[in-house]
Order: C-alpha cells, then sequence, then structure tokens
C-alpha cells in the first residue's frame, strides 16, 4: 500500500464519481415522473390495475449493481476498515460466529485432492534430489537446526484474497540447494507435495531470491495441517499457488515444469500484482 | 367474491415461469453448497478437490441468469415482471409491522415483500455473476479490483443466503403458496384470503371451474 496503493484509490475513486453522477442523473428524471404520478392518484387500491407505483427493479437492479461497482473498485480500502472494527470483537467473541462473516482476514484453505495424510513429525523427511550431486533427505529436526529467516508479508490469492501481515519462518531455499549442490544442467527447482498431486516449479534464480524460504512456522506457531504444515513452501513475492502446501520434495530440474494451477490457467510467473 | 369460493383453482404460475424458479432454484442450490466448501476451512479440507469444487461453482454460477434471460420468452413470465416492477405507496405500507398496518390495503398478484425478494435475488445474481467473473478470469482487472470484487461477492453471498433462507421460512409456512409454484394453480379462497387484489381480477366474467389463465388481465396493464 505505497505509491501503487495511492494511485488506484485515487483512480477508483475518479470511477466512483462518475458512477454516482450517472446513477444521480438517472435518479432525478425518475422521480420527478413518480412524483407526478402520486399527486395525480394519492391513494392507490390495486397496483396492479395501472402502470402506478415506483419501478422498484430498475431501481433494486441500478443500485445494488452500483454498490457492487463501488465495493469493487473501493473494496480493498473497505476491507481493511471492516477488519479492523470486527478483528477486536471476534477476538471477544464466545459464539464464534463473527469468524464466519467475510470480514477478510482469513485464509481459505485450498486443498485439490481428496484427503492429504498428516505425517508423524519425528518420521517426516523432506528430499532434496534431482540434478544435484549430494541428494539428501532432511528431518524436521534437522530443518530446525539451521538459520532460520523470518518474514512478514501480506499474503495474496491470485483470487483476490488477501491477509495482511502474516509472520513466518523458515529456512532459506538457497540453503538447502547450494549445500546439494546442483549440476550444471539444472536451471529449475520442483516442488512436490505429500497430499500426491500437486508440484509447482521456480527458476533457479527465483529460488534462490533471500524472501523464498522453506517455511516450518506461521503465526508464531508450528504450520498447521490446514496451513500445509509441517512443512510448506513460502514465496513471498508471488500469489499462493506458488508456495506449496504439504511440501515433501524439492528436486532440481532442466527446466520449468508448470504445476498444478497452472495446468489449470495461471501464470507460471506468478508475481503479486501481475 | 363468492364467484371465487368452493374448490376453484386460478392458476397462478404458467409452466415457463414454474421452470425458470425451479433452475434457478437448482443452480442457486449448487451455487451456495459449493459456497460452502469454497469459503468454509474445515469443509474445503474435508472435501478437498478444489479445482472440481470451484468448477461445478463458476459453471452453476454463470448458468444462474440463463432461466431468467429465457422467461423473457414467455409473455405470463414477462407480465409478472411489469407486476413486480411497481412498488406503489400500499406497498411502503405493507412493508409496516403487521399492527402498524392498515387494514385497507388491497394486496394484488405480489406483495411488497415478493417484490422486493425477486428483485433483491436478481439483484444479487447480476452482483455476484459480475464479482465472479472478475475473479475467476484474473486476467481482466487488476489485483485491488480482485481483492475489492472478493469482497463484495462474499458480502452478497451472504446476503442471498439469509434472503434464501428467509424466502425458504416464508413457503415452509404456506402450503397453498408452494402448490401455486409446484403446480401452477392455487386454491381461490386463499388467493383472496393473501393476494385479494390480484383474485378480484378474476371476477366479473362467469365462474369458472377450471384454471384461469393469467395473460388475459394482465395483457391490459
Amino acid at each position: 500500500m505505497s505509491v501503487t496503493g495511492m494511485t488506484s484509490i485515487g483512480r477508483a475513486s475518479a470511477q466512483l464519481c462518475g458512477v454516482a453522477g450517472w446513477l444521480q442523473k438517472a435518479y432525478a428524471g425518475r422521480s420527478l415522473v413518480s412524483a407526478g404520478r402520486g399527486r395525480a392518484h394519492p391513494r392507490v387500491v390495486d397496483s396492479e390495475q395501472r402502470p402506478e407505483g415506483a419501478p422498484v427493479g430498475r431501481r433494486v437492479i441500478l443500485g445494488l449493481l452500483g454498490l457492487g461497482a463501488v465495493g469493487v473498485v473501493s473494496g480493498r480500502a473497505i476491507q481493511s476498515g471492516v477488519e479492523a472494527v470486527l478483528g477486536p470483537i471476534e477476538m471477544h467473541d464466545p459464539t464464534g460466529l463473527i469468524a464466519l462473516l467475510p470480514a477478510g482476514a482469513t485464509f481459505r484453505y485450498y486443498s485439490v485432492t481428496g484427503s492429504v495424510p498428516t505425517p508423524n513429525p519425528a518420521t517426516y523427511q523432506l528430499a532434496v534430489s534431482g540434478l544435484v550431486d549430494r541428494p539428501r533427505a532432511y528431518s524436521l529436526a534437522e530443518l530446525e537446526a539451521l538459520p532460520q529467516t523470518a518474514l512478514t508479508r501480506d499474503f495474496h490469492c491470485v483470487t483476490g484474497w488477501q491477509v495482511l501481515q502474516v509472520p513466518w519462518r523458515g529456512v532459506r531455499l538457497a540453503e538447502l540447494i547450494d549445500a546439494a549442490r546442483p549440476q550444471r544442467a539444472a536451471t529449475a527447482v520442483r516442488f512436490r507435495s505429500f497430499d500426491g498431486t500437486y508440484t509447482e516449479s521456480l527458476t533457479l534464480a527465483q529460488a534462490r531470491r533471500d524472501d523464498v524460504i522453506v517455511a516450518l512456522r506461521m503465526q508464531g506457531r508450528p504450520i498447521t495441517h490446514n496451513h500445509g504444515g509441517p512443512v510448506r513452501m513460502y514465496v513471498a513475492p508471488m500469489y499462493g499457488y506458488k508456495s506449496t502446501k504439504w511440501l515433501s520434495g524439492i528436486e532440481l530440474t532442466a527446466e520449468v515444469e508448470p504445476g498444478y494451477w497452472e495446468h489449470r490457467g495461471y501464470a507460471v510467473d506468478g508475481w503479486i500484482g501481475s | 367474491m363468492s364467484a371465487l369460493s368452493g374448490g376453484v383453482r386460478i392458476l397462478r404460475f404458467t409452466w415457463a415461469e414454474r421452470m425458470v424458479h425451479r433452475a434457478t432454484a437448482g443452480l442457486m442450490l449448487a451455487c451456495l453448497l459449493t459456497a460452502a466448501i469454497l469459503y468454509n476451512g474445515s469443509l474445503s479440507i474435508r472435501v478437498g478437490h478444489r479445482h472440481l469444487v470451484e468448477l461445478v461453482h463458476v459453471y452453476c454460477g454463470m448458468a444462474l441468469p440463463v432461466p431468467m434471460v429465457l422467461g423473457l420468452l414467455s409473455r405470463a413470465y414477462r407480465a409478472d415482471l411489469s407486476r413486480l416492477n411497481r412498488f406503489t405507496r400500499s406497498d411502503w405500507h405493507w412493508l409496516r409491522p403487521r399492527t402498524r398496518r392498515d387494514d385497507t390495503i388491497v394486496i394484488g398478484k405480489f406483495n411488497a415483500g415478493q417484490k422486493l425478494n425477486a428483485w433483491l435475488s436478481c439483484a444479487s445474481i447480476l452482483v455476484l455473476l459480475g464479482t465472479g467473473v472478475i475473479m475467476y478470469f484474473v486476467g481482466l482487472a487488476p489485483l485491488a479490483w480482485r481483492t475489492g470484487a472478493t469482497f463484495v461477492h462474499d458480502w452478497f453471498a451472504l446476503g442471498v443466503g439469509l434472503l434464501i433462507i428467509g424466502h425458504i421460512y416464508r413457503a415452509v409456512r404456506d402450503a397453498e403458496a408452494r402448490r401455486g409454484m409446484r403446480r401452477g394453480s392455487v386454491d381461490a379462497r386463499w388467493a383472496v384470503a393473501e393476494h385479494p387484489g390480484w383474485a378480484q381480477e378474476h371476477v366479473g366474467g362467469s365462474a369458472p371451474t377450471g384454471p384461469i389463465p393469467v395473460e388475459g388481465s394482465s395483457s391490459e396493464e
């Protein structure tokens, strides 16, 4: 929400003024007509006999379409307002009903298979393999013993939902890649999930970025199963679908292979904002 | 009104209108069920198969306005639309609490609640369709708008859900109203009690014994 945020709000409000002006014009003409009719027939006994009364259909449709358009262009700002109001209430809500409201600050849990096994943390293994000289598998304890990187970033889904300022912690992917000694032919990294279906890929250069981590903790706690734990990718500069959940393998490959959602239409380079 | 008693049935909804209602209800139900799976975390994880659920939701959502548009081919449907489109002062009176309601209101074929329900549903479907398209075809709009579309889609879905719960609640309490939507005709006594202004349109000619077509009276409008 820096310079780009400001300009998009400016653009949005300019568009809103246009919509509002148009609606106003539409209504001004309308209300004159209906006022005139109202005076001519002060008491309407059967509304259906004569075409009297306000055109409620047109008004409701135009009104809600206008409201929807306002929501689309300014929804991001409204949403943070709603979050600010509902967030503290939700914390003290014994019924848990407020959590069901679409207040925005909620993750939506994506799982592309029927069911995902829950691995035993004691026997969990993350394999680094493919075009490398030193393939190896890491246990959870070994990953935890490596230097940890903390990132706090906004989580963006490509479809639009977002969760602001999520703290993540884990091992830089670059560290695991370098330890495995990638061969010359390796130009990309492929991620596998123990859900048995999901895959994702990054170029080697993308994978070596400082803000790409093999995440072990989220919001100060070990990553829960629903969030893709015990170990998942977190590719901070890209949309959520690039951050493989339930990570089981990292494989160095000769080229980028499109992943699960990319076969279904999403961009292979899922930079946030694109 | 005595002409309309004794088991006489009046045609309330033609076949075309009933089919529009049925198709819309089916598609809406599919949308709501899949929406619950897509939105609620514990359901999402339990059901999984995100892509399949999403496809069902998207296709049912895109098909949702189709029955209403096809309905426009029917003259009876168009006539009822123009009845629904007139909101009079007596409709405003009707919206008051029952105890403060004016007894002199004569309700036509649709009461104010039915009129509002029809248009709120229709408008919400259009808003949900528009925002859904923005969310589904991610290349159409910038990310900020997709976030806005998600926000609008969520709240409108919640609103539509509540509207439908209210709609079903009213229907459950009125068997004759349900029969009207399922079979097409209603008992004349029910029509006189619930929609006297509309029932009156059927008096005047000779007392009919079968369903009375609605087109004849509405074409005068």
